[in-house]
């Protein structure tokens, strides 16, 4: 079992919702985020002074995921995701050491899927 | 010592002074009186009246504007609110230098060609002071120009917009206006339209309806089998606050149109059919929703009200309270059935700005030729009482026209917009806001905005 955690640009979202839909991937957990990374953050106005903005926002999501499907997800969200910008986010992939469904005590493979 | 005379004999200087000064006050106000005649205190007062329903008028701005950030998300509210105040800083200058003078200085049927800048017209039109006149009708050609806003929310160009809002409120608005009120080919057949059903909401509401078919859907907004999505508005409250705001200044936009207070009985008459409407039509509204989608839905239930107002605006003047509430409730079961046919059609309008102003905008004026009274100003009487179709069909006539016009010339200044400027703002940019891309701020600063759509 894999922990699938993406930092993404929030506008990007919705494509990637739209590509892990059509991977067969429809459980996913979203959280606002902000960090920085390579992307140098942008320039806002406010009144005629202008400010940086460095840290910027972010979408985080975490996929918990059988092996069989560790790649399709991956895929998935690199299409969705891929501007090929800078800031277009990272992904991290974690060893899940155990997974419990709470409503019927099911663990491992069984709980994920 | 010598010091402190001298202040005293400034202090009886400056009483001695003022003492004179009010006595001069008091006999010249006493004079001023005198000399006012019966026809100079009538003008002073429909002056007041007319200049307070331009003031109510001028602030239905502020309540389109609450109501368009309202039902749209959050990372375009600076974007709509740019564009709601910059159309009425348009529509000001659109009307002082062309629009007053196509649509009431001298010409023909079709259009008015004198009064540039206001220039050679005479001071006082209809017994009122012109400047009061034009501010009135000014603050009416910015509606007319707003409402167009919140039909292309969320997609269209700043630049594009500001353009837009200029030819509307200086050409398309003026010229309509010349046919109804000043002189033009309709108002000599008899077409009534006492306060703007066709002028101001029939000619925004399509303007809204041709922009937003031609600037294509949101984003997201229908899915690939066609199903359409909710891109929820981010503030309710705004929204209900803005239907308000609109609700109040509707008082000054159609009691306000008699340009007098005269005896007070016809202004009493549209502040109560008004009144009626609106509440009829938030009410239809609210039930057609909750028989067909299960819930009491308070953002089609302030449409309703809307709708029952745009309606009323034609008839409110020529029509009893009985009427007003049949008015009512048709324009708000209307609007509700509008909002559903746009999305099967998939032409998106973010905050209902065809349903309401469109579609309502029509009915109303279809009402003064079924409700209307001959009694009560009208050419002649509606449908209803004696089953005489001439009225109601002078109305059609009028709205047809009207909506033909608007169709047509909006069609080509939106298609050479979007030639020379472009209207619509690009991809990327959409799904990030218009906030950041066009104006580089924020509505919420330190908030933190939850993008999931």
């Amino acid at each position: 079992m894999k922990l699938v955690i993406a930092y993404i640009q929030p506008y990007k979202l919705q494509d990637v919702k739209k590509a892990l839909y059509k991977a067969e991937v429809h459980k996913m957990s979203v959280t606002n985020a902000l960090g920085c990374g390579e992307q140098q953050g942008y320039e806002e106005s406010y009144r005629g002074i202008k400010f940086e903005v460095n840290l910027l926002k972010k979408v985080r999501l975490e996929i918990a995921v059988n092996e069989d499907f560790v790649d399709k997800t991956i895929e998935a969200i690199i299409e969705g995701a891929k501007t090929g910008q800078i800031g277009d986010g990272k992904i991290f992939v974690l060893d899940l050491n155990e997974c419990i469904r709470i409503r019927t005590g099911e663990k491992g493979k069984k709980a994920i899927g | 010592m010598v010091k402190k005379k001298n202040s005293k004999l400034g202090i009886w200087k400056i009483c001695t002074a003022s003492a004179f000064l009010i006595a001069a006050i008091s006999s010249n106000a006493k004079a001023g009186v005198e000399s006012l005649n019966i026809e100079q205190v009538k003008q002073g007062l429909d002056t007041v009246w007319v200049l307070l329903g331009a003031f109510l008028v001028f602030f239905m701005q502020a309540g389109f504007g609450m109501v368009e950030s309202g039902f749209i998300r959050a990372k375009n509210t600076c974007n709509i609110l740019t564009k709601n105040f910059l159309d009425f800083c348009m529509a000001s200058l659109g009307f002082f230098l062309i629009g007053y003078g196509l649509m009431f200085g001298d010409g023909n049927g079709f259009a008015g060609f004198k009064g540039w800048c206001l220039y050679g017209l005479e001071e006082t039109v209809n017994g009122l002071p012109l400047f009061a006149f034009w501010l009135f009708q000014a603050a009416f050609c910015g509606a007319a120009a707003t409402i167009v806003a919140g039909g292309m929310a969320e997609r269209m160009r700043f630049n594009a917009y500001l353009v837009y809002s200029f030819i509307i409120s200086a050409f398309i608005y003026p010229i309509v206006g010349h046919w109804v009120w000043g002189g033009g080919w309709l108002s000599n057949m008899g077409f009534a339209d006492f306060a703007g059903s066709t002028v101001v909401h029939t000619v925004g509401g399509c303007a809204a309806l041709i922009g937003t078919s031609i600037l294509k859907p949101r984003e997201g907004k229908y899915a690939i089998d066609g199903k359409p999505n909710v891109l929820a508005g981010h503030n309710i409250p705004l929204a209900s606050l803005g239907v308000f705001i609109l609700w109040f200044g509707w008082f000054g936009f159609n009691a306000g149109s008699t340009l007098g207070v005269s005896d007070g009985m016809s202004i009493a008459r549209i502040a109560i059919n008004t009144n009626l409407a609106a509440a009829l039509g938030g009410i239809a509204a609210m039930a057609t929703v909750w028989k067909r989608f299960g819930k009491p839905d308070l953002s089609m239930a302030m449409n309703g009200a809307l709708a029952g107002l745009v309606a009323i605006t034609a008839p409110c003047a020529y029509v009893e309270p009985w009427a007003a509430l049949v008015i009512g409730i048709v324009a708000g079961y209307a609007v509700v059935r509008g909002v559903e046919i746009l999305d099967k059609l998939q032409i998106d309008d973010p905050v209902g700005a065809f349903p309401v102003h469109g579609i309502c905008g029509i009915w109303g004026t279809l009402c003064v030729g079924i409700f209307g009274k001959q009694t009560l100003g009208l050419a002649n009487n509606g449908f209803i009482y004696g089953g005489n179709p001439m009225q109601l069909g002078i109305q059609i006539v009028g709205s047809v026209s009207t909506v033909a016009f608007v169709v047509l010339s909006m069609s080509i200044v939106f298609k050479l917009i979007d030639v020379t400027i472009g209207l619509r703002i690009n991809r990327e940019e959409e799904l990030r806001g218009l906030d950041i891309g066009e104006h580089g701020m924020e509505a919420y600063g330190g908030f933190q905005i939850f993008n999931t759509i």
